[in-house]
């Protein structure tokens, strides 16, 4: 418990867990391919990069497109439009609902009920109310994540001490001036911290969806190719993805302590 | 001006009276302080000055006119602990007392009001000597450090009466002789009104002009919220001579 490793260690360390992994990879899929030359449950990597490569750098015969890039185009603008604008709302609604009694009064109880909504249940009712474009995904996205980060963030401004309110009203602040100064500044490093859970749940919605439908993106090109157990696609299909949401996780890790470096003082990097 | 009255004043939570028939009439530049055991309503006394709560009956006056019933800039105050913003440094800390005040909707300033702004809150700043740590977040200030900050902020908006519940119950002795140091000057160049509840007995004489204290003089065993506390000690310390209350006697008067 008491030793830390270095920071070269550090890195050494968090390397040996995935290099363990590809060896074993390896050696099941030579293993495998030695027993059935036609197996295609593990192929083996240089088959995979084989697969990547045509997907990102050759032009699909049919449509013309960069499959992988095209899908990927898609994908992430389904998920930004649908985090931000879940973003926007659990910010907006949260702040309300936690320093306005009369809006928590108002809207407290239904965000809660709606938030035990399970999202992938009213999916059908999306694919009816607004077609099987695009906004029925985004739409599924904002169903599953902004309700929790309403309650988040309401829970995280009735969190703050109420001293600090009623100092901001004696040096004359109006609601308004205490939501926009003193609330919105302190559940900024909060809003990034649960947006950055909610990837995980946006990530599965979004790929929900598409596997059910769509006509491109990720989730939907691993659901077409399940039926030729193309796993030489799959399997890179899931580790970019993997990668996206590792990344946007970073970036938004990343902003959070450039923005708000009051908010980390005492977490040493 | 800025003389308070309490007039035959209540505090009732539900069945508990917390405050029963509290008359007093604080002067216009006087420096009160409060003392009572926890829990006999000291920070309710200020919270009712501060507008935060209403008496269930009667009513309190500045300068004998009932004031509006929410805390305004005419009223500062400071609580023992969370009365700086930990997201605003040192500086913003008192600036944003001047924002809010120039700039309704944005709260923000900008150009040459902002520079008048940001020397008002230096001189202030200077004044509780924090002039070095001007730049600093509230997280990397001592606790003292913190508490002189957020006096230089309650002092932006130039209250009549500043409010102070145990400011410096916090400290070490040392750091509160040097509160008690900036406080009292302050005090009186500003003629400012000043309630201080404090658990320090010392504290009290050596500061205020007059203290009171709070208690419950009746208990009832069976039913401990029948009765509330009321003034049971009212000492006007600015007599010539120490008076001897409660073993202490009145020091430091300057
Ligand atoms: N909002 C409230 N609701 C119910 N009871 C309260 C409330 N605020 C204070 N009290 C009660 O009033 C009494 C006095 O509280 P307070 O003024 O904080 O005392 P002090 O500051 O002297 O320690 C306490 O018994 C407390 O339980
Ligand atoms: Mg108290």
């Amino acid at each position: 418990m008491n030793i830390a490793p270095a920071r070269g260690s550090r890195m050494v360390l968090a390397a040996i867990p995935f290099f363990l992994i590809v060896v074993i990879y390896i050696m099941g899929s030579a293993e495998r391919r030695a027993a059935n030359p036609e197996d295609k449950l593990l192929p083996p990597i240089s088959e995979m990069a084989g697969t990547t490569k045509r997907l990102a750098t050759e032009p699909d015969r049919r449509s013309g497109d960069y499959v992988l890039w095209t899908d990927t185009a898609a994908s992430l603008q389904r998920l930004l439009l649908g985090l931000g604008i879940s973003t926007l709302i659990g910010l907006g609604f949260g702040l309300a609902v936690g320093l306005l009694p009369i809006a928590g009064a108002s809207f407290g109880t239904i965000v809660a009920v709606i938030s035990m909504i399970p999202p992938m249940a009213v999916l059908p009712i999306l694919f009816i109310v607004f077609g099987l474009g695009e906004l029925s995904k985004v739409m599924l996205i904002i169903i599953g994540v902004a309700p929790c980060l309403i309650r988040d963030m309401s829970i995280e401004v009735q969190n703050l001490p109420r001293e600090q309110m009623i100092k901001a009203q004696t040096l004359g602040a109006s609601t308004w001036q205490v939501a926009i100064r003193v609330v919105l500044p302190q559940i900024m490093p909060r809003l990034i911290k649960s947006v950055r859970l909610m990837l995980g749940p946006a990530f599965l919605f979004l790929i929900s969806a598409e596997a059910i439908a769509a006509d491109v993106g990720l989730g939907y090109r691993i659901f077409l190719v399940r039926r030729y157990l193309s796993m030489d696609v799959i399997l890179p299909y899931v580790a970019w993805i993997t990668l996206l949401a590792f990344i946007l996780d970073l970036l938004l890790g990343l902003f959070a302590r450039k923005t708000f470096p009051w908010a980390y003082v005492e977490e040493p990097r | 001006m800025s003389a308070l009255s309490f007039r035959n004043v209540w505090v009732e939570y539900g069945s508990q009276i917390v405050l029963e028939r509290i008359n007093i009439e604080i002067a216009s530049g006087s420096f009160l302080s409060v003392v009572g055991p926890s829990g006999a309503g000291k920070s309710t006394f200020l919270r009712l000055i501060l507008g935060q709560e209403r008496p269930s009956q009667g009513a309190v006056l500045l300068d004998g006119k009932p004031f509006p019933a929410e805390p305004g800039p005419d009223r500062g105050i400071v609580f023992q602990r969370y009365s700086v913003f930990p997201h605003l440094s040192v500086l913003g800390n008192v600036l944003v007392s001047y924002e809010f005040e120039q700039r309704p909707f944005t709260a923000r300033l900008f150009g040459a009001a902002r520079r008048r702004a940001i020397e008002k809150s230096e001189a202030l700043i200077e004044g509780v000597g924090l002039a070095e740590h001007r730049d600093k977040y509230p997280s990397a200030l001592s606790g003292g450090m913190q508490q002189r900050l957020a006096i230089a902020q309650a002092l932006a908006r130039r209250p009549r009466v500043l409010l102070l519940d145990e400011p410096f119950g916090a400290l070490d002795p040392g750091t509160r002789a040097q509160m008690h140091g900036l406080i009292k000057p302050l005090w009186r160049d500003l003629k400012m009104t000043i309630v201080m509840v404090t658990h320090d007995i010392r504290e009290a004489f050596a500061l205020a002009t007059r203290l009171i204290a709070l208690d419950r003089p009746r208990r009832d065993p069976q039913a401990p919220e029948r009765y509330g506390a009321k003034i049971t000690y009212d000492l006007d310390l600015t007599r010539d001579g120490a008076v001897p209350v409660l073993g202490f006697l009145k020091t430091g008067m300057g």
